[in-house]
């Protein structure tokens, strides 16, 4: 069975409709690239399988021992978040979870932390302000705290927007190894399509034409073509 | 300076000036423990906006005659809290708006009702105190310091409590929600939270001044602390002390207290930013 399944799925607010008719699913395992043009509805999309927005019809489960509430979630980052005065520490531990209340955080869970802060790369950055951070440095404390939440499946809002290309190439890289060795499941959002044919298992692309199916699927569709004459234009 | 601290002395052995004294440290430190979540969440207006309420509330409790107008204002500000929560979180220009009316509504019913009906001989006067708080912190029964009492105690130990999931829902909502934090909730204790801490920062301050409470310590603790935890501590810690030098301040000057700790709070907050400033350009 599939960690994720959607059938028929229909997004949007207020009456009105942004994503219709949409199906697909994610096996454990997956890397699953989200791509589409600015407002065709991708945020919307994951905030719908994170439970945080309802859809208008259609069907979301989840299968595969995955629970709504063990998705780590990375998002689109915020005004608010870029000035926020906290340690890297508080926010990486901000995404442990706890099956009962307590006001403190238990040693398993600081211990949880600081393993992820060390396979980020930002166990030495600890101690300092967010906000001082790059921004790539920002987003792998983020993933960090992602990380805390999940040992089965991230889902990642624009992981690399406003990043340079050599620290876009660090992330990359950083997912790819969760996925191939501590074998989380990834959906991604994302603008950049050669590395999502590069990187993904499956892509999926909405917007006015719907396209779900492997990698290799999509660099040969039209959709893809487009791109491929831009890259020999390049090149 | 001997002059000084003899005068302080004497005053000290009025129940009342204690009274004050202990109530004004208690209430600021809790506005100021909040008014960093508030102010991080872009929630101060909503404060602000409920001071002007609880105004409303006061002049109606007021004309009404009650003798305990807390029963009317707690509920009032509480409810109205509630209300604007609401309609900030369904669309930012409803939220806005909701509040601009609700708070000029507030003030307007409330001036006019107490010129309408009061059967006190001087209405200016007694505006002029609930705005700006000149004589109420000097004026509390002993019922009046229980309560505070309590319940700055009751708000201390709530946010001690849900310290880090207050953390988690200031610093990212959705990722919240996604963990499985109750969000609605927390927003809802927040806001019956502020709604009680403005009600009692009234007495201290006036109405108009009560944001000030809120807002500058935190801001100030922002300009030099590298860490919520932090932040959160030094902008308590900052509340109380500017508050008691405002009130002694007060009492030898002869200046209205609410703005003589208002005044000291600016003063402290250039003071954060200037040190704020001098450190982060040393680390350059
Ligand atoms: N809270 C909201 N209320 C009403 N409409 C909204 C809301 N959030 C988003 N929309 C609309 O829904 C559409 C899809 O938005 P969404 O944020 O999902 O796009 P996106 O694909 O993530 O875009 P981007 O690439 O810019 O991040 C947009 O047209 C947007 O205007
Ligand atoms: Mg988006």
């Amino acid at each position: 069975m599939a960690q994720i399944t959607c059938k028929h799925l229909t997004l949007g607010y207020e009456s009105k409709e942004i994503l219709s008719d949409l199906s697909f699913n994610v096996e454990k395992g997956n890397y699953l690239c989200i791509v589409g043009e600015n407002g065709s509805g991708k945020t919307t999309l994951v905030k719908a399988l994170l439970g945080l927005h309802r859809p208008m019809s259609g069907e979301i489960s989840t299968g595969d021992e995955l629970k709504f509430n063990e998705i780590g979630y990375l998002p689109q980052q915020t005004m608010v978040q870029k000035d926020f005065p906290a340690s890297v520490e508080e926010i990486v531990l901000s995404g442990c979870r706890s099956s009962k209340f307590s006001p403190f955080y238990s040693k398993q869970q600081k211990k949880l932390a600081a393993e992820n802060m060390v396979k980020m790369n930002i166990h030495s950055l600890r101690k300092r302000c967010y906000r001082e951070l790059s921004g790539g440095q920002q987003q792998r404390v983020l993933l960090a705290r992602a990380l805390c939440a999940t040992k089965k499946l991230l889902l990642l809002d624009e992981p690399v927007s406003g990043l340079d290309p050599l620290v876009t190439d660090e992330m990359y890289k950083l997912i790819d190894e969760l996925n191939k060795n501590d074998k989380i499941t990834i959906v991604m959002i994302s603008h950049d399509i050669p590395a999502a044919i590069k990187y993904a298992s499956h892509i999926l692309h909405i917007g006015n034409k719907i396209f779900f199916g492997t990698a290799q699927e999509y660099a040969k569709s039209d959709f893809a073509k487009h791109f491929n004459v831009l890259r020999e234009v390049a090149g | 300076m001997a002059e000084i601290f003899e005068k302080l002395r004497s005053y000290m052995e009025y129940p009342f000036v204690r009274y004050a004294l202990i109530v004004g440290v208690l209430v600021s430190l809790c506005s100021s423990l909040l008014g960093v979540t508030l102010v991080l969440k872009r929630f101060s207006f909503i404060g602000d906006g409920l001071s002007h309420v609880a105004f409303g509330a006061m002049s109606v409790a007021a004309v009404a005659g009650l003798t305990n107008e807390m029963l009317i204002i707690m509920p009032v500000t509480i409810i109205s809290a509630i209300l604007l929560l609401r309609s900030g979180q369904n669309a930012k220009i409803k939220g806005d708006s909701a509040i601009a009316m609700l708070s000029v509504g507030s003030m307007a019913i409330g001036y006019l009702l107490m010129n309408a009906f009061s059967t006190s001989a001087n209405v200016s006067g007694d505006v002029c105190s609930t705005l700006f708080g000149s004589t109420s912190i000097l004026t509390l029964s002993r019922f009046d310091v229980t309560l505070c009492i309590a319940l700055s105690v009751a708000i201390a130990a709530i946010f001690i409590l849900f310290y880090n999931k207050i953390f988690c829902i200031t610093f990212d909502e959705s990722f919240s929600k996604a963990t499985g934090i109750k969000v609605g909730a927390y927003n809802l204790l927040l806001a019956t939270i502020i709604a009680v801490i403005i009600v009692l920062a009234m007495n201290l301050v006036g109405s108009l001044l009560v944001s000030a409470l809120i807002v500058f310590p935190s801001l100030a603790a922002m300009r030099v602390c590298k860490s919520f935890k932090t932040v959160t501590i030094c902008s308590a810690l900052l509340s109380a002390l500017c508050s008691l030098v405002g009130m002694l301040t007060a009492l030898v000057a002869g200046t209205p207290i609410g703005s003589t700790i208002v005044a000291v709070d600016i003063i402290a907050f250039f003071v954060f930013s200037a040190i704020g400033s001098v450190f982060s350009r040393k680390s350059v």
